[in-house]
C-alpha cells in the first residue's frame, strides 16, 4: 500500500499527459461542438481527474477495500448528479405542449 | 460455552476495590480532560455537550408548545419561527446526529470489537473540538437575532428574503458536518483494521454493524450538505443566481441536494439507535438474535437504499412526477429492511428469558414507537396521499416518532444499558423505571394527537390556528410537560448515581459481548490484555451458570452481582 514507491519516470509520464490534457482542453475551447462542447470537456477532465486519483494518490497501488472506497465515493456522485438531472428533463412532460 | 465467562476472576475481585485504576481516575483536573486521547473520556465530553444541547433544545420545545396552547399564540408570528428553527436546528445537527455514534458509538466500539482504543484518537478528539466550535457558531446564531426558515433553509427565502442568522446558521451546520465525517471515518478504519484475533464480521455485535452502516452514509451524504450550505451562502452573499428562480436559479434544485442529505441524515440518527435495540433486546431477553445476517445485512440496506428516496420529501414541490413514482416505490422498499430488524426482534422476545429492566422498557418502546412511526412513514411515502398530508401536523407526528420514540429511546436505553459500563455506578432501577413509563405516556400524549392534527389539515410551523384544534393542541402540550418531566427526572437520577449509585458490577446482565468481559469502568487500555475472540456473537451461557455470572438465580432481577460481599454502597 503505501509503501510502493512510484518511479519519477511514471510521475513524469502523468505530469506530461496531464499537461497534454489540458492543451487539448484549450484547443477544444475553439472548436464549436454545439451541445457536445460540455460532454467533450468533462470527458476530458474526467480523464484527467482518474490520472491524477490512480497515481499521484496512488490508488492504483492500493488494497482493493481502498479502491472499492473511491468507487463508492463516485458512484454516490453519480446517483445525486444522475436523479436531480432526471428530475430537470422529465418535470415539464406533463405540461409541455409542443 | 464456558469461554464465556472469560472475566478472570482476579479482575472480578479488584473490580470491587475502589481505587482500582481505571479511565476515569487515570489523570485528574480539566486539562485531563480536555487533551484526552481516550475514545471513553471524549465519549464523556460528548455526553455532557450533546446532553446540554438536549436540554436546551428541550426548553425551545417547549417554548413552542406554550405558544401553541392558544389559538392565536403566546409569542409573535416571527418570534415563533425562530423559536421552532432553533429548535429543530439544535435537536438535528448538535443532539440526533452525534448523540449516539459519538457517545456511545465512541465509547464502545473499540471495547467491543477487542481494540484499545479508535484508529485515529486525536482526530476522535478534534472531532469534538469541532462539535464545540459548531455549537458556539449555532448558538450564537440562535440567541443573537435567531434563524427564521426552519431547520431546511429553503429557497429562495433563505438566500433572497430571510433577514435573520442565515449564514451563521449555514456555517454552524457546515462546521459541524466535518465533525460527523471525521467520527465516520475513525469507525470505517477501526472496524476494517482493529479487530481483535477471532472476532471475525460475522462475530461483531449488531451495535458495531449498525454503525459501520452509519459510517458509511456519514461520509457519503455529509459532504453534500456542505456543498449545499455553501452554495446557498454564495447566494445569498453574491447574488448568483442557483436557487432563486428571479435570478434565474431552481429552488427545486436546493431541495433535491438538502435531502440528498437530510434524508439519508435520518438513517444516521435511527441506525446506530436500531443497533442499540439488538444489543439490549438480545442481552435482556438472554437468548441469541434471531436472524444475526439479516439484521447486519438489513444495516447496510438500509443504509444504501436510505439514499434513494429522498424525492418523497418533494411530492408537492415541482419536482417530476415521473421520478415521484419512483421515489414513491423506492421509499416503500426501504421499508422492507426496517420490518427485518422489527421481526426479528420479535422473534428474539419470543421464549427468551426475559428482563423487564429499564433498558428493556426502552427496547420494547422502541419497537411499539418505531413501528408507529415508520408505518405512517409509508402514508406520507404514498404519492397521492401525501399530496393531503404534506407540511401538516401528520409529518411532525411521524418524524417525532422516528427521532423521539425511535433514537431517543433507542439512545436512553442503551444510555442505561451501558450506564454501568461508563460510570462504574448503577442507576437506581425503581426510578428508571418509573421514568420510562413516564416519557412514554408523555410521548404519546405529545405526538399522537398531532397525527389527528395534521389529517385535519393543521399546516406545520404556525404560529396560531383556528380555535376549533384547541382541545388537540392542549392535549399535546400537556404531554409534552409530562415528556419534560420524565426526561428531567432521568438527567436528576442519572447525575445522582455518579455519586450515590450503586458500584456496577463487570457483567451485571449476564451478556456475551467483549465489553462485558472487562471491568466497569473499564481501565485505559480497555482490556489487561488483548482477548482472543472463540465465541459466536450472542452465544449466551445457559440459564444455570448465571450465577457465575452475578445473577443470584432469576435471572429477571440481576441486582447482586458476584463477590457483592467486597461491595461498598457509599
Amino acid at each position: 500500500m503505501s509503501e510502493h514507491i512510484v518511479s519519477k519516470k511514471t510521475y513524469y509520464t502523468v505530469f506530461l499527459a496531464l499537461l497534454a490534457g489540458t492543451a487539448l482542453t484549450v484547443v477544444m475551447a475553439f472548436v464549436n461542438l454545439h451541445n457536445w462542447n460540455i460532454v467533450v470537456a468533462l470527458l476530458i477532465a474526467g480523464a484527467k481527474a482518474s490520472l491524477v486519483i490512480a497515481f499521484f494518490m496512488h490508488v492504483k497501488y492500493s488494497s482493493k477495500l481502498t479502491k472499492m472506497w473511491v468507487a463508492v465515493g463516485f458512484i454516490w456522485l453519480f446517483l445525486l448528479l444522475a436523479i436531480t438531472m432526471t428530475d430537470f428533463l422529465t418535470r415539464a412532460w406533463l405540461v409541455y405542449k409542443p | 460455552m464456558s469461554s464465556a465467562t472469560a472475566i478472570p476472576s482476579e479482575i472480578a475481585d479488584v473490580q470491587w476495590n475502589g481505587e482500582r485504576l481505571n479511565y476515569l481516575n487515570n489523570g485528574h483536573g480539566l486539562k485531563s480532560w480536555l487533551l484526552t486521547k481516550d475514545h471513553k473520556r471524549i465519549a464523556i465530553l460528548y455526553l455532557i455537550s450533546v446532553s446540554a444541547f438536549f436540554i436546551l433544545g428541550g426548553i425551545f420545545a417547549l417554548l413552542i408548545r406554550i405558544n401553541l396552547l392558544v389559538p392565536q399564540g403566546e409569542f409573535p408570528a416571527d418570534t415563533y419561527d425562530r423559536l421552532f428553527t432553533a429548535h429543530g436546528v439544535i435537536m438535528v445537527f448538535l443532539f440526533l446526529v452525534p448523540a449516539v455514534p459519538a457517545i456511545l458509538g465512541n465509547f464502545l466500539i473499540p471495547i467491543m470489537i477487542g481494540a484499545k482504543d479508535l484508529a485515529f484518537p486525536k482526530i476522535n478528539l478534534l472531532s469534538w473540538y469541532i462539535y464545540m466550535l459548531a455549537g458556539v457558531i449555532l448558538l450564537y446564531a440562535i440567541f443573537a437575532g435567531g434563524i427564521d426558515t426552519g431547520w431546511t433553509f429553503y429557497t429562495p427565502y433563505s438566500t433572497s428574503y430571510s433577514n435573520s442568522n442565515v449564514l451563521l446558521a449555514g456555517l454552524g451546520i457546515f462546521v459541524a458536518g466535518f465533525s460527523s465525517i471525521l467520527t465516520g471515518i475513525n469507525f470505517i478504519v477501526t472496524i476494517h483494521t482493529m479487530r481483535a484475533p477471532g472476532m471475525t464480521w460475522f462475530r461483531l455485535p449488531l451495535f458495531v454493524w449498525a454503525h459501520y452502516a452509519t459510517a458509511l452514509v456519514i461520509m457519503l451524504a455529509t459532504p453534500v450538505l456542505a456543498i449545499t450550505v455553501s452554495l446557498m451562502a454564495i447566494e445569498r452573499v453574491t447574488h448568483v443566481g442557483i436557487f432563486d428562480p428571479a435570478m434565474g436559479g431552481d429552488p427545486v434544485l436546493f431541495q433535491h441536494m438538502f435531502w440528498f442529505y437530510s434524508h439519508p441524515a435520518v438513517y444516521i440518527m435511527v441506525l446506530p439507535a436500531m443497533g442499540i435495540v439488538s444489543e439490549l433486546i438480545a442481552n435482556l431477553s438472554h437468548k441469541n438474535i434471531f436472524g444475526y445476517k439479516f439484521i447486519a445485512m438489513s444495516s447496510l440496506a438500509i443504509g444504501i437504499f436510505g439514499f434513494l428516496v429522498w424525492g418523497h420529501h418533494l411530492f408537492v414541490s415541482t419536482q417530476s412526477v415521473y421520478l415521484g413514482l419512483a421515489f414513491s416505490f423506492l421509499s416503500y422498499v426501504v421499508a422492507i429492511p426496517s420490518a427485518i430488524k422489527v421481526f426479528n426482534w420479535t422473534a428474539t422476545l419470543f421464549k427468551g428469558s426475559i428482563s423487564y429492566d429499564t433498558p428493556m422498557l426502552y427496547g420494547l418502546g422502541f419497537i411499539g414507537l418505531f413501528l408507529i412511526g415508520g408505518m405512517t412513514g409509508l402514508f406520507l411515502a404514498a404519492l397521492g396521499l401525501d399530496v393531503q398530508v404534506h407540511d401538516t401536523y401528520f409529518v411532525i407526528a411521524h418524524f417525532h416518532y422516528v427521532m423521539v420514540g425511535g433514537s431517543l429511546m433507542g439512545f436512553l436505553g442503551g444510555l442505561h444499558l451501558w450506564w454501568g459500563k461508563m460510570t462504574g455506578r448503577e442507576y437506581p432501577e425503581y426510578w428508571a423505571r418509573a421514568a420510562m413509563i413516564i416519557q412514554f405516556v408523555g410521548f404519546n400524549l405529545t405526538f399522537f394527537p398531532q397525527f389527528i392534527l395534521g389529517y385535519l389539515g393543521m399546516p406545520r410551523r404556525y404560529a396560531s390556528y383556528p380555535p376549533e384544534f384547541q382541545v388537540l393542541h392542549v392535549l399535546s402540550t400537556a404531554g409534552a410537560s409530562i415528556l419534560g418531566i420524565g426526561l428531567g427526572i432521568t438527567i436528576f437520577y442519572l447525575l445522582w448515581s455518579l455519586k450515590r449509585g450503586k458500584r456496577a458490577a463487570a457483567n451485571p446482565w449476564g451478556a456475551p459481548g467483549l465489553e462485558w468481559r472487562t471491568t466497569s469502568p473499564p481501565p485505559t487500555e480497555n482490556f489487561y490484555e488483548t482477548p482472543v475472540v472463540t465465541w459466536e456473537a450472542y452465544e449466551f451461557a445457559p440459564i444455570e451458570t448465571m450465577e457465575v455470572l452475578g445473577y443470584p438465580g432469576d435471572p429477571g432481577r440481576p441486582t447482586q452481582p458476584v463477590h457483592a460481599e467486597h461491595g461498598t454502597e457509599d
